[in-house]
């Protein structure tokens, strides 16, 4: 703030400078009046703004959670059904996460450190599923997969269900959360060159022991931080996964998709028990992503 | 352990960055790559370590064809420019990396290791930075490092990309003495690349001049300075004047001056380039023995030596002369004066036809 009052003040008042001196105080108080007033008018607007789109929804969802009282909210979320959503949810994320973390070090590494053909290429399909809707990347699924999909003959034939089903549902969020690890680790790979694994290579290691020893070490921050950021993905999504489960009340609902049958039942406490769930994963996300962060800066340097 | 390049040739993509280059290291040697940058003398030390595949040619090591050998199989010390130190390692583990990636049935013992280390570490004059990491030392200190990393494997070659280029003139200079001394104790068959010719000459047994991607010229330091073999040696080493010059009889004309050119004895009548070192230019008092008439626009004064900037009178053409400093001083020399000069060296390179004698 001060900066800003010691730039703005004497351009404000330079052209009142010279005829009267007593003149001189007036516009010079009322520019750096007026100057310290726009931060503070800013930093009012910005807040307003997050305490209404964020800090009263994120409050709303745990108050209506709680309305019915504390038993009531372990009941709902202790109901078989809510259980298995949120099984469901995990096992959805423990498999796209590491999916896309062997993926992403993997693409990061080939695009940062090699040159070949159709890197440009592989880039842009990298971002493609940010790019698409959700809906149309679980209709994707659906065509490839669902009964008068593609291979869907084949894969009634031989009793293979992936639409309506888990796989279905760990297909679609592995799509939508392709991106992260590896347009994370990307552009942190290409800033640190190739020189350190080039020594290491001359100095005797084999390819796996330089992405042990020294390209993984290098960019583990970024790497966590990529990894957080893939999982709350892959847990809140409600787009694609929605295309593809089937809604199978115990078996193919996501946490996310279990919260909308309830709600649409009218059972809103049940249906904000569950949103808080979802909404207190996000905050511990964004406690550990905001530590990584940090630290991440920290190596940067 | 020798090292013979033979006819090795790579382009990027319309590039050439080497062009049939045939080289030859004694065992033992200290041999410089010198030529301004895009020249290829880094991409033929990388091809000598393998971090790049030549499109042609062959490259030996001792009698053994190495050319489809691994980078990894064929232990040579590796000196990077930007020292690539491994970031997150201390100085120790960084040392000790070649030592702990052999494979399991020649890795020496922990024991074995902390020893060599510390005595590399000794070697390098560093061995109290064991705890630190790479970004708390200095750029000099942490180019020692990776030269200590680079000596851990017993490397039969050491190869040292730019390894002063990133470090300050004070630095520079102290480093390359250092390295040069450790290099007569250690009797290791170097090749350095750079781009500064002092260092290139201070420090090296052999020089070898590049330019786009050929060899212009081998030889040892005082032979590559003093008996340029092409114009463009004699204009990358050192400083030199350029000046149209007429040759007739074997005697080049540069001005009114006259100089006797031996290598141009069979030569009747051809034009060319004179190339004339700024210190083989002598201030006269005759104007009708003068290479050319010139005025003074810069004294700077350096220590011993003096140099002056000059215009040419003729065409405005911008020169340098170089004067002892007891020379300058009995002249009588001021910012605006004109003055004479004449040529006690030079050399010249025929452009152009040549009218040349016939030979009976």
């Amino acid at each position: 703030m001060s900066a800003v009052l010691e730039k703005g003040a004497p351009k404000a008042s330079a052209p009142a400078m010279r005829p009267r001196a007593t003149a001189r105080a007036g516009p010079q108080r009322s520019a750096s009046w007026k100057a310290a007033l726009l931060p503070i008018v800013l930093t009012t607007i910005a807040l307003l703004y997050v305490a209404v789109a964020l800090l009263v929804p994120l409050a709303a969802v745990f108050v209506e959670a709680f309305r019915k009282g504390v038993e009531h909210y372990f009941t709902s979320i202790s109901d078989p059904e809510a259980w298995s959503a949120i099984r469901l949810t995990f096992t959805a994320a423990a498999i796209a996460v590491p999916a896309n973390l062997v993926f992403g070090i993997a693409a990061a590494w080939a695009i940062a450190k090699f040159d070949f053909r159709g890197k440009a290429l592989l880039i842009t399909l990298i971002d493609l599923p940010f790019s698409v809707s959700p809906v149309v990347s679980g209709l994707v699924y659906v065509l490839m997969f669902g009964l008068q999909g593609w291979f869907g003959p084949w894969l009634a034939e031989h009793d293979i269900k992936i639409i309506f089903a888990v796989p279905g549902i760990v297909l679609a969020t592995i799509f939508v959360t392709f991106p992260f690890v590896a347009r994370e680790l990307i552009p942190l790979m290409q800033a640190q060159g190739r020189e350190e694994e080039e020594a290491a290579v001359v100095l005797g290691a084999s390819g796996w022991q330089t992405l042990w020893r020294v390209t993984l070490p290098n960019v583990k921050w970024g790497l966590l931080y990529g990894v957080i950021l893939c999982n709350a993905r892959a847990m809140g999504e409600f787009g694609a996964v929605s295309v593809v489960s089937g809604h199978i009340r115990g078996s193919t609902n996501t946490l996310p998709l279990h919260v909308e049958i309830l709600y649409n039942e009218y059972n809103f406490a049940a249906a904000f028990a569950c949103a808080s769930l979802l909404a207190f994963l996000a905050l511990v996300t964004l406690v550990i992503k905001t530590v990584v962060e940090r630290r991440f800066l920290k190596s940067q340097r | 352990m020798s090292i013979k390049i033979e006819n090795v040739s790579k382009r990027f993509n319309d590039f050439v960055a080497l062009d049939h280059v045939n080289l030859t290291i004694e065992p033992g040697e200290l041999v410089a790559l010198l030529g301004p940058s895009g020249s290829g003398k880094t991409t033929l030390l990388r091809v000598i370590a393998g971090l790049e595949v030549p499109d042609e040619g062959r490259i030996y090591f001792d009698s053994e064809d190495a050319t489809d050998k691994d980078v990894r199989e064929r232990a040579v010390g590796f000196v990077f420019q930007h020292y690539a130190l491994f970031r997150h390692m201390t100085v120790f583990e960084n040392v000790a990396f070649g030592l702990r990636v052999k494979p399991k049935k020649e890795r020496p013992s922990d024991a074995v290791i902390r020893e060599k280390v510390h005595g590399l570490l000794n070697l390098v004059q560093l061995d109290w930075l064991g705890d630190r990491y790479p970004h708390q030392l200095s750029g000099g200190q942490r180019q020692r490092i990776a030269l200590a990393r680079a000596l851990a494997i017993e490397p039969k070659v050491l190869l040292l990309d730019e390894p002063f280029g990133a470090l300050d003139a004070k630095v520079r200079k102290d480093l390359r003495r250092w390295l040069r001394r450790l290099h007569d104790e250690i009797q290791l068959t170097s090749v350095f690349v750079t781009h500064d010719q002092e260092e290139a000459l201070e420090v090296s047994d052999r020089v070898v001049l590049f330019d786009h991607g050929r060899i212009e010229q081998i030889g040892v330091p005082d032979e590559v300075y003093d008996h340029p073999a092409t114009s463009f040696v004699y204009g990358f080493l050192g400083h030199a004047n350029q000046l149209q010059s007429r040759v007739r009889d074997g005697v080049a004309e540069i001005g009114r001056s006259r100089i006797v050119a031996p290598e141009h004895k069979g030569i009747v009548d051809a034009t060319g380039t004179a190339y004339i070192r700024p210190h083989d230019l002598d201030i006269v008092d005759d104007p009708s023995t003068a290479a050319f008439t010139a005025k003074v626009e810069h004294v700077v004064k350096l220590g011993s030596t003096v140099r002056l900037e000059l215009s040419d009178v003729a065409d405005g053409k911008a020169l340098e002369v170089e004067l002892p400093r007891e020379r300058f001083d009995e002249l009588d020399v001021v910012v605006g004066s004109t003055i004479h000069l004449a040529a006690r060296r030079a050399r010249v390179f025929i452009e152009g036809p040549a009218v040349k004698q016939e030979l009976a």
